[in-house]
């Protein structure tokens, strides 16, 4: 059996109890770290909590030889653990296709993930959220301008857009820099970039840091370290107004 | 005054009226006297005497004039000359003889306007000889001949004058049947050889005299004098009746055109841009007021002032300061921070440089050989070069000292600027580089280089066949999945069809023409026009085209795909070779909605090994180059030299006597000709002269096919194993 168990945001307690069941139960546990990462703690935290050995899978393991996985899935309890909610912003529903295609029985225990924790942090109603879009670090050859084009679609749509922001394995990008990358693209598409945003650092941790303004005023703004994701708003409702100034210094 | 300060006002004053310049090459079968003609033409102009003897002298006495920064660069001299009065700047552009150098040849034809064709009296015309006149015809550069060595007539094969006249007129008129095969219009309209009319001069550049029939009425001498005095070995009465430079640039100043009148005719053939725009209108008009339009044709190193580009101006004029563009290159200023022109062999600082000058300059920090520099943002650049050859050959090179690492690296880059037809690729990571080049000759000199004009030890490898892939058949639409899946790349794949590989290795077909007239011309050459409508990609002779309709994101996926499509490319997945004449469709792709789950570590890969599955599937092939075997012997060592084109998987396809030579011509593999210069020699007791030129790839025999791959393979480390389409698709 293969069950997909949430970590949720930030450190180990952000697991559901049936998650923890079923980690200290499995006979296998394996843990996801490349398309989300905890950052309240790391494998030997993770290890000590769970009283469980971790095998750390690399985006390789994942996607070109999901074969081991399978293989021990089969006849053993095997748990693959990822952070956040297991089938949001990720591309594990390829593997579990193929594990049914295997035969294999799977599950899915969810946990929190920021695509709702914004909601709770920024005051920004989860219905008035348009499409989502994640903002990668350009490479050679590749600057994409989409993630831009959405944040305008939303917008002429009076609708939120979360941006995620990309992590990889030696840097997680942040806000002030998230900012110049979107004003670069708003360029490249002749169009004015976004009038304000909120930033958002390290949710579901004891200390995040929650600000909103503009662009300017965000890219001199001292986030702290990661994770940080981006939200940029519509139009504000009186209500998200009013919640933003008492908890994000609006 | 000094001698030198006079030279240096004649020169500067001559640059800025272009009627009186003539910008020549010197072409020539290898030994048919090239080296020898050049370096005496500059003697007897008194250029080389003056900086020879006058170096001291001006060393101590202008200590000011060398202080900024005078060097030699043999490849590019000038001289002064004067005809009827007047004086003239002739200008000479050095072009390799050795059709192992293909690529320098033609790069320094489009510099020139006119070329002086040096035939061997003896041998008469030989392959190369005919290389050269081919590619000066084909740039429309006009050919004057000088027929050397007719000493070697006289005192070597004792002919009498008349038969020596008669050999004389036999090398004209099979230049002149050259000539005409080559471009029947421009022979009928004046360039058809006439000694008559002084386009041939005949003499010795050895011992310094030549005679042109012109030249006779001034100096008196004649035939009968040359055959008189060579005979009795007083040749140097006809080198001080009638020099070798005189009775030369005699005929280079008359018959050779100027800047402006080539350029007129010149720049529709050299230039495929519009000749309504600015720089169009000032290069065919010469006009040093228009923006600057200069073809660089060589780069070198001068350890003073760093790199030095030269190349020929053929609009507008150059000033230290001026912003230019490169091209091709990234879209910044080059800024030049020096501009000169040759004096003799030495480069001089000038002011401003006009249209019609070889400039030499220092600053145009994006260019390399080839390139089109200019003030404008944009221009049309002159024809890619085209290359008759291809390299066929790789050595390995490793620096002997671990303190030379660095210095390799740059010394490896400086050689593939300066000379296009060599490829580097360079590997920091282990340190072994790979040099790729027309033939053992051609890296045997390359190396040498290195180690003696740039000072770095190194070991080389023994030299390794260059082999390609391509396929035989078609397949697709094949379905290349991204790691994670969620992106698909749908391809077909197919051999282009020769007429279009033709198209783009002629130049006539690239991705800097205007759309427009891309697709015009593929459609001409027999190209369905909705994928001449959607070509987005040229590399060598592959093609990437984009059938697909409509698809979200595909436009900034676009260069990922790309990417992924030229590392296929790179190497193919039966030998991991070149991959060449291969067309690659794009008819459907699905993309994820989130840009980070459709990045370069998605795309990449899954447009790569759509490619080389899809090209497993439609019979991959290796194919193998080979080259044109020319070998002259004496008609009782024919056998021999037959023989050693035969054993060698080769073909003789021509065979023709003249007198008691014979003149063999076939085709072998590079694979099989290595050491092919010492059996020859063994087999025909030195007798033979020969010469080889690159004919292309062909299909390795598919009775040995299986074994050269295996052996490839396990060379470089892969799998013996081939591999299958299901590999690349898991
Ligand atoms: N007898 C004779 N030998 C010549 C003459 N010109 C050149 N040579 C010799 O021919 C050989 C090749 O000449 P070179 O100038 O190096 O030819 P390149 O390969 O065309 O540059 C040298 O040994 C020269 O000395 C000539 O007019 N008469």
């Amino acid at each position: 059996m293969l069950t997909f168990v949430g970590l949720g945001l930030y450190d180990v307690r952000d697991i559901s109890v049936k998650g923890l069941e079923r980690v200290k139960n499995a006979d296998i546990v394996y843990l996801e770290s490349y398309t989300s990462r905890l950052m309240g703690t790391d494998r030997d935290g993770m290890e000590r909590f769970f009283g469980q050995e971790i095998r750390v899978l690399s985006r390789d393991d994942v996607e070109q030889n999901p074969r081991e996985i399978l293989d021990h899935a089969r006849s053993a309890d095997v748990v693959f653990l990822t952070g956040g909610d297991p089938m949001v912003s990720t591309t594990h529903a390829d593997l579990r296709l193929r594990a049914a295609a295997a035969g294999i029985e799977t599950a899915i225990i969810h946990a929190s993930s920021v695509a709702s924790a914004v909601c709770g942090l920024s005051g920004l109603q989860n219905y008035r959220f348009g499409k989502s879009c994640s903002l990668p670090f350009p490479a050679r050859g590749w600057f994409p301008t989409a993630p831009m084009e959405t944040i305008a679609c939303n917008l002429r749509l009076d609708l939120h857009t979360l941006v995620y922001l990309d992590i990889q394995e030696d840097r997680c990008m942040r806000i002030p820099e998230a900012i110049a990358i979107i004003e670069q693209m708003a360029d490249r598409c002749g169009i004015d970039p976004p009038d304000s945003y909120i930033g958002i650092a390290r949710a579901g941790s004891s200390h995040p840091c929650v600000v909103a303004g503009t662009g300017e005023r965000l890219k001199a703004v001292d986030f702290g370290p990661p994770l940080h994701v981006l939200v940029v708003p519509a139009e504000l409702h009186p209500m998200e107004r009013e919640y933003m100034e008492v908890f994000a210094g609006l | 005054m000094t001698r030198r300060k006079k030279m240096v006002e004649r020169v500067t004053e001559l640059m800025d009226r272009p009627e009186r310049i003539r910008n020549i090459g010197i072409v020539a079968h290898i030994d048919h006297g090239k080296t020898t003609l050049s370096d005496n033409l500059l003697a007897g102009a008194g250029m080389i005497s003056e900086e020879l003897a006058g170096k001291q002298l001006f060393m101590d006495s202008d200590e000011e004039e060398q202080a900024r920064g005078i060097t030699i660069d043999a490849s590019n001299v000038s001289m002064v000359h004067t005809y009827e009065g007047e004086e003239y700047l002739i200008n000479m552009i050095d072009t390799p003889g050795h059709v192992d150098f293909g690529g320098d040849v033609t790069r320094a034809m489009r510099a020139v306007d006119g070329a002086v064709v040096v035939v061997d009296a003896v041998e008469g015309a030989m392959p190369q000889t005919e290389t050269v006149l081919r590619q000066a015809l084909k740039e429309g550069v006009r050919p004057v001949l000088f027929i050397n060595k007719v000493d070697r007539l006289i005192n070597e094969l004792k002919v009498d004058q008349q038969e020596m006249q008669l050999r004389l007129a036999k090398v004209i008129d099979k230049i002149n049947r050259l000539i005409k095969g080559m471009n029947e219009k421009m022979y009928n309209e004046g360039w058809k050889l006439d000694a008559a009319k002084g386009t041939v001069a005949f003499g010795s550049a050895l011992y310094n005299w030549a005679v042109s029939v012109p030249y006779m009425q001034k100096s008196g001498v004649a035939f009968k004098e040359v055959y008189e005095k060579c005979h009795s070995g007083d040749m140097k009465w006809l080198a001080r009746k009638s020099p070798l430079h005189a009775v030369l640039l005699d005929m280079v100043v008359k018959h050779l055109p100027n800047p402006i009148d080539a350029q007129r005719r010149r720049i529709p053939i050299i230039w495929h841009g519009d000749e309504s725009t600015p720089e169009g209108r000032a290069m065919l008009s010469c006009d040093p007021e228009g923006p600057v339009a200069l073809m660089i044709t060589d780069i070198s190193f001068d350890p003073h002032a760093g790199e030095v580009a030269t190349g020929r101006l053929f609009a507008g004029t150059l000033r230290r300061g001026t912003e230019c563009y490169v091209m091709g290159a990234a879209k910044r200023v080059n800024r030049l921070s020096q501009v000169g022109i040759f004096m003799g062999a030495e480069r001089i600082e000038v002011e401003a440089l006009p249209a019609g000058n070889i400039a030499a300059v220092i600053g145009l920090k994006d260019a390399i050989v080839g390139s089109t520099v200019t003030t404008l943002q944009e221009m049309t650049p002159f024809e890619s070069l085209k290359h008759y050859s291809e390299p066929v050959m790789t050595v390995a090179v490793e620096a002997k000292s671990m303190k030379d690492l660095p210095k390799l690296v740059d010394v490896l880059r400086q050689v593939a600027k300066e000379d296009p037809t060599v490829q580097v690729s360079i590997n920091e990571e282990t340190g072994e580089h790979l040099i790729s080049g027309m033939g053992e000759l051609h890296l045997e000199i390359i190396t040498g280089r290195i180690k003696r004009d740039k000072g770095v030890e190194i070991v080389t490898s023994p030299p390794i066949v260059v082999y390609r892939e391509t396929v035989t058949g078609r397949a697709g639409p094949v379905e290349g999945k991204s790691p994670n899946r969620h992106n698909r790349f749908y391809i077909e794949v197919e051999p282009l069809e020769p007429a279009i590989v033709k198209l783009i290795q002629e130049g006539k077909v690239s991705m800097t023409q205007p759309a427009l007239e891309r697709r015009d011309v593929l459609v001409a050459g027999g190209m369905d026009k909705e994928e001449a409508k959607n070509v987005r990609a040229i590399e060598g002779t592959n093609m990437f085209i984009d059938m697909t309709k409509g698809i979200q994101y595909l436009n900034e996926t676009m260069e990922l795909i790309l990417e992924g499509w030229r590392e296929a490319l790179a190497g193919g997945p039966l030998a991991d070779e070149q991959v060449q004449n291969l067309k690659v469709r794009l008819v459907d792709v699905k993309l994820h909605e989130d840009a980070i789950h459709r990045g370069p570590a998605q795309v990449i890969p899954a447009v790569r090994s759509a490619v080389k599955a899809a090209m497993l599937m439609a019979g991959d092939s290796l194919l193998e180059p080979l080259q044109k075997i020319q070998i002259t012997v004496p008609s009782e060592q024919m056998g021999a030299a037959t023989s050693q084109i035969q054993g060698r998987r080769g073909q003789v396809y021509d065979m023709q006597s003249d007198g008691d030579m014979m003149t063999v011509v076939g085709r072998a593999p590079v694979a099989e000709l290595f050491g092919f210069a010492g059996d020859l020699r063994s087999a025909t007791e030195g007798r033979a002269m020969w010469s080889t030129e690159f004919a292309g790839f062909d299909l390795v025999p598919a009775s040995i096919a299986d074994d050269v791959v295996r052996s490839i393979r396990r060379r470089k480390g892969l799998k013996d194993q081939l591999p299958r389409p299901d590999d690349y698709l898991a």
